[in-house]
């Protein structure tokens, strides 16, 4: 099976996962942090216009990642290409990268709200971006691994693609 | 529903759920513009947004997952049908039909509404209430043919382009809706404000979410593995 065909699926398995990820996230912090512990708020006053507009381009493409995502999973699937490993890799660093990106740039940045309010949020803050910074490593050696077994002819197909 | 009497004479019978679809939208379109939502939209902005949910999003998604266009070509006389597909191809109708114009009169109109003083000029004018509402319906209708493809349209954008402005749409509809929480349009108090934005937030959110899954369940489908040979098991690792 040695220097057989790569998994041409084998980038969409990361976009799937990546896509996920964020949109994941992204729902997660809406339904847990907004919703449920009223920690996050809608708005605040120190919110910039540029956090507005950088809130609403997330929110708006990470219904599209989530629900675009899993069709792709649904895609790989039916191609019989789906690749769990690389998946999660992808889902773990698509999670990390948007956590870290709203924890830094949306939080502080843009000042669009603060994790939550009335107490002392430096702890917050750093829980919530070593999580991501967390994520995204292991995110990364996942992916960095799974490349490296389809780089040493691990990833074969004796029949080529089409 | 006429058309659905006379077209099951001669063709295949009409699906009832797109029927049933088609009241359910006349009926969302009719009470957000009469009735008792109607009049208490009158002094109350979070009434007046979900009115406006239902007029410019859910009627409009509803009446074209009902597929009219099909119903209206089937049940004309040929003569007939082939001249309302000649005006469907020609160029006006392609650029009113993209995805891009629509969004840009859809989105663009509502941040016209809110950010300016028109909001509060509607009220005073009757031609005005009565046109705004009309526009609202029209412009929500064509946003949602230019994205879902579910009657025959002569000129189709890809998939990627619709997702692309779709995006770009429900971003503008989100932004839109935290400036008029910071800002609310003159007349309106602040805490009417606060909820009529947040339902227009969540509100919408809800009927986006109904466009992004039916546009990705059609591109799905679209490029389902045709041939069998395809179906071979990848090894990983």
């Amino acid at each position: 099976m040695a220097n057989g065909t790569r998994n041409p699926y084998y980038g969409r398995n990361l976009w799937s996962g990546f896509l996920f990820g964020l949109g994941l996230v992204a729902f997660f912090d809406e339904a847990v942090f907004h919703q449920l512990l009223n920690w996050h708020h809608f708005y605040d006053k120190s919110t910039t216009q540029i956090g507005i507009i950088s809130d609403g381009f997330f929110h708006a493409f990470s219904w599209f990642a989530t629900i675009g995502g899993l069709f792709m999973y649904a895609d790989l699937r039916r191609r019989r290409a789906l690749w769990k490993t690389r998946w999660w890799g992808g889902v773990l660093l698509g999670l990390g990268a948007f956590q870290l990106y709203d924890g830094t740039v949306h939080h502080k940045l843009m000042q669009l709200h603060q994790i939550r309010y009335n107490v002392n949020i430096l702890p917050y803050d750093l829980v919530w971006n070593i999580t991501a910074i967390v994520m995204v490593i292991a995110g990364s050696i996942i992916l960095l691994k799974t490349r490296r077994q389809a780089g040493t002819g691990g990833v074969t197909n004796p029949l080529s693609h089409e | 529903m006429g058309a659905v009497y006379f077209s099951n004479r001669h063709h295949k019978h009409w699906p009832l759920y797109r029927s049933v679809l088609w009241t359910v939208g006349i009926f969302l379109a009719i009470l957000s513009v009469a009735g008792p939502l109607a009049e208490r939209a009158h002094g109350n902005f979070t009434a007046h947004m979900l009115g406006h949910l239902l007029l410019g999003m859910m009627a409009p998604l509803l009446m074209a997952l009902a597929a009219p266009m099909t119903l209206l070509l089937r049940t004309l006389p040929v003569k007939a049908a082939r001249r309302i597909t000649n005006i469907l191809r020609s160029t006006m109708i392609r650029i009113l039909s993209d995805p891009v114009t629509a969004t840009i009169l859809n989105i663009g109109g509502l941040w016209l509404l809110y950010t300016t003083n028109l909001y509060q000029i509607m009220h005073h004018s009757l031609f005005l209430h009565v046109f705004i509402h009309i526009h609202v319906f029209l412009a929500g209708y064509l946003f949602t043919i230019s994205l879902l493809y579910i009657d025959p349209i002569p000129h189709r954008r890809s998939y990627l382009y619709r997702s692309i402005v779709l995006v770009i749409a429900v971003a503008g509809h989100s932004i839109l809706s935290k400036f008029i929480y910071a800002n609310p349009p003159a007349g309106v108090p602040a805490d009417q404000a606060q909820t009529g934005s947040r339902l227009m937030y969540y509100g919408g959110d809800l009927i986006d979410v109904i466009i992004i899954f039916l546009l990705c369940l059609h591109w799905y489908r679209a490029v389902r593995p045709r041939k069998r040979s395809a179906q071979v098991t990848w090894q990983n690792s």
